[in-house]
């Protein structure tokens, strides 16, 4: 899919700068885009590399099964029908936990994980069962409490209060997550 | 932020766990997967570039602006609000596109980045999780994730408009 997304963009920009006549503008983007993008890169690099270690601690010390079980309360109102103690359940907790606190690559095994034990207690049907829609949904809607890059990306670019979008940032969370829920459970309810 | 940090180190000291070798591994990790997107990255800054030099953004902002302005939603997200549910890395360039052109502390920067912080990419996430299992009939799962992107299109613009009074 990117590839056609990129090559349209790039397409797109050549035959418009064309018809604009600004093909300056162009040679010169294509000239500097190079030294603009390792600097994004670089500013990337340390807030990654910093919130990759200190998380790494959450991981080892236990801090995110923590979190997991202060969240299995409400997760088990989504998923009702699912065993408390399976495995299942505990790799759906692990997963949300780990995106709430923004360990994307560490959330994402658990949620695989999580898929194939559903995939399994749906008789491997093809059809993707009620917990699978909302556990994906779950994911589709972006659940960090704090957004770290996005925050760093903020006062490289000299914003005078990076963190200033956090509490926008989870109300707007909040609406989009309770907004896929409430269509998702609805719909779920036609079947079963 | 710095709260949490020095929380979770010291509940690492708490429990025990070799804190600073933890913290090395966690870096290096950071540092393969900024490895692992780096080209992709350039790549799409590259096109983000091109496409803001072409005037074609500026073109489209233009079409419609008069539209968007209606409705009071800035016309600059548009290009962002389309890409975000496809590519991380192409919203990250086009995020960091506008926090250029009209600094993060502006109407559209707060927007972008209220947009960027409460969306995800969608249709990688469904591709990804669906397609490990070989599920194809994902039932109403598109329904719901692009209602959340979605509002939280509107939500994000309602939100900065409410929370910084504009």
């Amino acid at each position: 899919m990117l590839n056609y997304i990129w090559s349209f963009i790039v397409v797109i920009s050549i035959i418009c700068s064309v018809l604009l006549g600004n093909t300056e503008n162009l040679s010169n983007a294509l000239i500097n885009s190079g030294a603009s993008s390792i600097e994004l890169i670089l500013t990337m690099a340390g807030i990654m590399c910093l919130w990759s270690g200190i998380m790494n601690i959450a991981i080892d010390s236990g801090f995110t099964s923590l979190m997991a079980k202060i969240f299995s309360p409400i997760l088990r109102r989504l998923f009702p029908k699912l065993d408390r103690n399976g495995e299942a359940f505990q790799s759906i907790t692990m997963n949300v936990s780990a995106n709430l606190l923004g360990l994307g690559n560490t959330a994402t095994p658990f949620g695989l994980k999580a898929m194939e034990q559903l995939h399994t207690l749906n008789n491997k049907s093809d059809e993707a069962s009620n917990e699978m829609v909302i556990f994906v949904v779950i994911n589709t809607a972006s659940l960090q409490l704090l957004p770290t890059t996005l925050a760093s990306l903020r006062q490289a670019y000299g914003s005078s209060a990076p963190f200033e979008i956090i509490v926008p940032v989870w109300i707007s969370s909040a609406c989009a997550l309770f907004v896929a829920l409430i269509i998702a459970c609805t719909l779920n309810l036609r079947k079963r | 932020m710095p709260i949490f940090a020095c929380t979770i180190v010291v509940f690492g000291l708490v429990k025990r766990v070799p804190v600073f070798d933890s913290f090395l591994k966690g870096a290096k990790d950071g540092f393969k997967i900024l490895y692992s997107i780096a080209p992709t990255i350039m790549g799409l800054v590259f096109a983000v570039d091109l496409l803001r030099a072409s005037g074609a953004i500026d073109q489209l902002s233009a079409f419609v602006a008069p539209a968007a302005e209606k409705i009071g939603f800035p016309a600059e997200i548009l290009p962002m609000a389309l890409l975000r549910p496809v590519s991380g890395s192409g919203s990250t360039a086009l995020l960091t596109s506008i926090y250029q052109d009209y600094g993060p502390d502006s109407f559209a920067g707060r927007v972008v980045s209220v947009l960027a912080g409460s969306s995800e990419t969608t249709f990688y996430a469904i591709a990804m999780y669906f397609g490990c299992i070989k599920v194809k009939k994902i039932r109403h799962t598109l329904v719901a994730a692009i209602a959340a992107d979605m509002t939280a299109l509107v939500a994000s613009v309602i939100i900065v408009r409410i929370f910084f009074g504009y």
